[in-house]
């Protein structure tokens, strides 16, 4: 890409400040941060060194709230209070967790997204992920000394849109600007392909604690492009435990387990399925609660026999991903391996086998995601011409809504590059029909009961017509995070509904603001403080940006237009000097309306200017 | 004021109005518009930009999705025209035509009463060979010899093909997932 020559209007804001930034893996069993230092990615240790952070949140007896190691710790003891992995409750209702049995936690209903019973009140996902969050992002505070501007979160490709929007709540819950929520195979072949300068068909098998995802990627010319992504987001290593701790209860005939000691026997099974990692076989102990002892050795080809219908569930997303990416095994120039769970030798050979080439194992599968989110919130912050490399993301679910007879009509196919919008006219059946209910789905299915219901929202006062008669166009936005937004207009009468699809399973702007109360433990001049802090950080690299760009641009406006935009460059200079946070803010807001026609202007001369370098270094 | 949506899309990526076109052009054009309106470019830029950038990138990859699919880009140089394809209300169809597609259906249903993946993948083969045949008719009616009707023709015909390979893919995942 070195034939570009564009000005980067974004990223020339202020190149000498370097802005904190990091990327956060967010996952079921372990989460990290980590950072770009001195040019290269680095994870952030805690003060012990360690570099995992268990995603386990304990709500102890003494009010406490206890994440990582120390909760783990505690698992087996208050399994009720201790919270793991809570990422596959993420964005869901009641009736999509499978085995409510099996788990120790006490689920209530709750609007849209379930709920935990815990001795701190009901807690709901979205809320204990947000401890997770704020551990690290102290953590990284602490480490790098100062505030993050911003942070890349990794999700699975495979969240639906309920899932990203309960991350990105989450994220704003803990306190941390979401630059952008990264698909985590996509930051993985981050990592490898900067590191590596790779070019080709890659397909990233990702098995991790508890979600299994593939992608399929193109890379050509610094260009990541995300043919495919498939995978099972109830699929991971948290089964292959699971495997070993239903072996165990068979060996050992075991039935009625307290909660207590269910835990207590993953935990072993856990280790035991880690051991076998490195040594041929292990041996399994346990006290139970009843006095009872397990004692048991558990061998690799065992374990192998009993984990084979899992390493096979995984390689149908696989097969389908392909497929979707119209590609056969032959096409595949590497297979990266992504996740602890990738470390099983069981894992590393049944991919082996089907690709008919040994996968690339050369980065620590833990931290190869959260160190791509790094590399990727690096240049989101503007710490680095982005010139070098750009993803371009697609939908990893299709969007569509309900037509008669509870069929879904796809608007939006998956695998869309994204950005994308698409809109599609509809009718009235009715004579008269004043109002038309919209139910927005994702998935691919024909039955409406087969996919995920989004939202619900009417569009009224559409002006009686005969049936037919009426055009109602609805239009569907997804932004670079992969979350959707959907207009209803009728277009003889103007008639318009909108909605941003967090429905039933996001929270609302004002929950989010209750809960950020609620959850801050300083006082209220300290969160003051920190909001003029931000305002005036935001406001003056606005003006340093639009400097830039008057510089290279400058002739694209003219004199009464850029009269008007150096009016409100003074007007924002003049609002900071107060120090107050409502006048830099509403300044800021104005200079950034005001200099949109001109932002458009630049966008499309950089385009065309894009184009013609490269259509002249062509020849 | 905003950014030039009067544009077409083939002016966007600086190509020659007509459908055929040199994919791997389309591409490196699609790439490069890509690269320079990506939201990404712009999350630590104000929110005006971000907005523009936001319109502009769904606007390049709208552009790209339609001209790169032969189907799309026909029916698109079509409008361009102010010819109407009328897919939705222009149903008759020469009998020849309606023939083939019962026959299609037939052994589209044949192949997965049998289970059967191999005939199923041999079926989209075949009928991909068709849809080539037809695109080539349509780059002689569009580029060659100007014939709008007989154009709008192939359109409709290939939206019928596409639905029997969409028909057919979802026939294989069915069996094999």
């Amino acid at each position: 890409m070195a034939l570009l020559q564009i000005a980067e209007p974004g990223l020339s804001a202020a190149p000498h400040q370097h802005r904190l930034a990091v990327g956060i893996d967010l996952g079921t069993t372990n989460s990290l941060v980590a950072t770009v230092r001195s040019g290269s990615a680095v994870v952030l240790p805690d003060e012990q060194g360690r570099n995992l952070l268990p995603s386990v949140v304990r709500y102890a007896p003494d009010g406490d709230t206890v994440v990582g190691y120390a909760a783990q710790a505690e698992q087996s003891r208050d399994a009720a209070n201790t919270v793991v992995s809570v990422k596959r409750f993420m964005g869901r209702g009641l009736v999509d967790i499978q085995d409510v049995g099996r788990s120790p936690y006490r689920f209530v209903d709750a609007p849209g997204m379930v709920q935990l019973v815990t001795r701190a009140g009901n807690k709901s996902p979205v809320e204990v992920s947000a401890d997770i969050l704020r551990t690290l992002k102290e953590r990284a505070e602490r480490s790098l000394g100062g505030d993050l501007v911003g942070a890349v979160i990794t999700v699975p490709a495979y969240f639906d849109d309920a899932q990203r929007q309960a991350t990105k709540d989450a994220a704003r819950l803990a306190g941390l600007n979401v630059l952008r929520l990264l698909n985590e195979p996509t930051a993985a072949a981050i990592a490898y392909g900067l590191d590596n300068d790779s070019e080709g068909t890659y397909v990233v098998y990702d098995l991790g604690g508890g979600t299994f995802d593939v992608s399929v990627l193109a890379l050509s010319r610094g260009v990541f492009e995300v043919l495919a992504t498939s995978g099972d987001s109830s699929l991971g290593g948290d089964d292959f435990d699971h495997r070993i701790y239903c072996w165990i209860l068979e060996q050992a005939s075991l039935h009625g387990l307290t909660a207590q000691d269910t835990r207590l026997l993953l935990t072993r099974a856990r280790e035991a399925k880690e051991a076998l990692s490195e040594h041929a076989s292990t041996r399994i102990t346990a006290l139970l609660s009843d006095g009872l002892t397990v004692d048991l050795e558990l061998s690799q080809a065992t374990f192998h026999d009993i984990s084979k219908t899992l390493l096979d569930k995984t390689l149908l997303p696989v097969r389908k991903a392909l497929r979707d990416a119209k590609i056969t095994i032959d096409d595949v120039k590497g297979v990266v391996m992504v996740g602890g769970a990738t470390r099983m030798p069981q894992v590393q050979k049944a991919v082996g086998d089907f690709f008919g080439r040994p996968p690339l194992t050369n980065l620590d599968p833990d931290k190869v995601v959260a160190l791509g989110a790094a590399i990727q919130a690096d240049v989101l912050a503007g710490n680095k011409g982005g010139e070098d490399w750009l993803l371009l993301d697609v939908i990893p679910l299709s969007l569509g809504i309900e037509t008669m007879g509870g069929l879904a009509e796809k608007i939006i196919p998956r695998n869309s590059t994204i950005p994308v919008a698409r809109a599609q006219e509809f009718t009235t059946f009715k004579d008269g029909q004043t109002a038309m209910s919209i139910h927005v789905l994702q998935g691919e299915r024909e039955l409406v009961a087969d996919c995920r219901s989004l939202a619900k929202f009417v569009l009224r006062g559409i002006p009686p017509m005969v049936a037919g008669a009426a055009r109602i166009r609805v239009t569907f936005q997804v932004d670079a995070d992969g979350l959707l937004s959907v207009t209803a207009r009728e277009l003889t009468s103007g008639v318009e509904a909108h909605i941003e699809v967090k429905p039933s399973y996001g929270l609302s702007d004002d929950e989010i603001s209750r809960m950020l109360t609620e959850s801050m433990t300083h006082v209220q001049d300290d969160i003051n403080a920190r909001k003029l802090r931000e305002a005036i950080v935001d406001a003056e690299s606005l003006i340093a940006a639009i400097h830039a760009a008057l510089e290279v641009d400058g002739d694209l406006l003219a004199a009464e237009e850029r009269a008007e935009l150096d009016g409100a460059l003074a007007g924002l200079h003049t609002a900071i000097a107060p120090q107050q946070t409502r006048e830099v803010n509403a300044a800021t807001q104005r200079l950034n309306q005001i200099s949109e026609p001109f932002a458009a202007r630049r966008m499309d001369r950089n385009i065309q200017r894009a184009l013609k370098g490269k259509n002249i270094g062509a020849l | 004021m905003s950014a030039d949506f009067s544009q077409d899309h083939f002016a966007l990526f600086q190509l020659p109005r007509r459908f055929r076109i040199d994919a791997a052009q389309l591409d490196s054009a699609w790439r490069t518009a890509a690269a320079a309106a990506h939201p990404d470019r712009f999350a630590a830029a104000g929110d005006a930009e971000k907005r523009v950038a936001l319109m502009q990138a769904t606007r390049i990859n709208e552009a790209y999705q339609t001209l790169k699919s032969p189907l799309a880009r026909a029916r698109y140089l079509l409008t361009l025209a102010g010819v109407d394809t009328a897919e939705e209300t222009n149903t008759s169809m020469p009998p020849a035509f309606l023939m083939a597609q019962m026959e299609w259906r037939e052994s589209i249903e044949d192949a997965r009463h049998g289970k059967d993946v191999a005939a199923l993948e041999a079926l989209t083969a075949q009928l991909r060979g068709d849809v080539k045949a037809l695109e080539e008719e349509l780059a002689t009616v569009l580029d060659d010899a100007p014939d709008h009707a007989a154009a709008a023709l192939l359109v409709r015909k290939l939206r019928f093909l596409e639905k029997l390979d969409q028909e057919i893919g979802d026939a294989i995942e069915a069996l094999l997932y």
